[in-house]
């Protein structure tokens, strides 16, 4: 078993009456990135949500271990990158702004270096101090990208993370994404049959529906 | 120092989109010509100056504080935050932004009231230093919270008066007697009793605040 992992040990969620899945149990590992696929609706957006710890599920839990030690769920946000067609940056702000302002937040260093280095890779490196609210939805989504990696996060969490990207762009993302997964544990959620190539594990959320 | 990070990005981001300052601004300008054009050459009585006063605090506080977490829903910038700190860090992060608010506000209301009210005059201003700044306390750590609370409802305009009149009351009623005492040159031993009621409203909110936001923060 992988060193760094999530287990989700018999994750559950309803909004309402609705209940959106029920008893879902997975190892996401390090290696390859792993899948979560679904139709529309199905709730993946929902338990990469569980999984980055962002909302809370009704039944289950969520287990992060890196080098097989049990990691805080509260801290997990520090080791955490996230990447989503909902996830919005700070328009007002540039690229290095935002950057810098991130790091404050988080309790580290601004490091301008690393921060120009990824501005470079998804190449917006040339409207670093443009303020976002000027950004094609595109770059916006290289953008998160750059936020995403920014700390060197253990966990890469990918939410339609080819979403809006032209094929320059999805290139950039597929080499980047094989490149981590040797090392962090890498989740995509997506619809794209191209994003879930990548993919090794595939978790089905259509499984983990209720039955009728 | 994580906290001061989030207050750092919230004062660069009101300099750049003056969502908050300028509401405030045009609302105090507003309720205190309209209190000016109702008074007319009449002179009010410095108790009742006292209390509109507050009643002007209050309000401004309604407009203005509330965008703290209002405004990270509206854009949609708040799932980014809880990606990069702690619940206590963005709660202690936005109370240092509506505090520099409260005080702000709450100085040019007072020098307002002090420069337009020949009634409004201050006998003890050490009464009156510790009142403003108990006070202002109170203020800005409710409206932290409430702030909290609506952000995550529908009807996010409605809601922040109507949940912080019965929180804010006794905060408010303690405020306008302590004004009365210090135009009234009473020393602070006398107003002991309601200066002892500040401290401990202010420490009751702020250690209910800690406890109960992470369960409004997180869905």
């Amino acid at each position: 078993m992988s060193d760094s992992r999530i287990e989700i040990n018999g994750i559950g969620k309803k909004f309402g009456r609705r209940r959106i899945f029920e008893n879902v149990n997975f190892v996401f590992g390090k290696g390859e990135p792993s899948g979560i696929a679904g139709h529309n609706g199905a709730g993946k957006s929902t338990l990469i949500k569980i999984i980055a710890n962002v909302i809370s599920p009704n039944e289950g839990e969520t287990v992060y271990y890196h080098q097989n030690a049990k990691l805080e769920k509260e801290k997990i946000f520090e080791r955490i990158g996230f990447v989503a067609p909902y996830l919005v940056l700070y328009s007002e702000f540039s690229p290095l702004e935002n950057l810098r302002f991130f790091s404050e937040i988080r309790g580290i260093e601004f490091n301008l270096a690393r921060a120009e280095e990824l501005l470079k890779t998804f190449n917006i490196y040339k409207r670093r101090n443009d303020y976002l609210r000027g950004f094609s939805s595109g770059m916006l989504q290289r953008m998160k990208f750059v936020f995403a990696l920014y700390h060197n996060p253990d966990f890469l969490l990918l939410d339609e993370p080819t979403s809006n990207l032209d094929e320059e762009g999805k290139r950039t993302v597929y080499e980047l994404t094989k490149k981590l997964a040797q090392e962090k544990v890498v989740i995509i959620a997506s619809n794209e049959s191209n994003d879930l190539a990548l993919c090794g594990k595939i978790l089905e959320l259509e499984k983990f529906k209720k039955k009728k | 120092m994580k906290a001061f990070g989030v207050f750092n990005k919230d004062w660069q981001s009101e300099l750049r989109t003056r969502y908050a300052i300028n509401a405030l601004a045009m609302f105090i300008l507003v309720t205190v010509s309209v209190i000016l054009f109702s008074v007319g050459q009449e002179t009010i009585e410095s108790y009742l100056a006292g209390g509109l006063l507050w009643v002007v605090i209050f309000f401004s506080a309604m407009s203005g504080l509330s965008r703290v977490f209002v405004s990270e829903e509206e854009r949609g910038t708040a799932l980014t935050l809880h990606l990069v700190a702690s619940p206590e860090t963005i709660f202690f992060g936005k109370l240092l932004f509506n505090l520099l608010l409260v005080f702000l506000i709450n100085g040019v209301v007072i020098v307002l009231f002090l420069l337009l009210f020949e009634t409004f005059r201050i006998a003890n201003y050490a009464l009156f230093a510790l009142e403003f700044l108990l006070g202002n306390f109170g203020i800005a750590i409710s409206s932290t919270i409430i702030a909290a609370i609506i952000s995550k409802a529908n009807a996010k305009g409605t809601l922040y008066p109507v949940l912080s009149f019965p929180v804010l009351l006794p905060l408010i009623l303690t405020l306008i007697q302590l004004t009365e005492f210090s135009l009234d040159g009473a020393t602070i031993a006398e107003a002991y009793v309601e200066l002892l009621i500040l401290f401990i409203y202010d420490g009751i909110m702020i250690t209910a605040s800690f406890m109960l936001f992470d369960f409004i923060w997180k869905e």
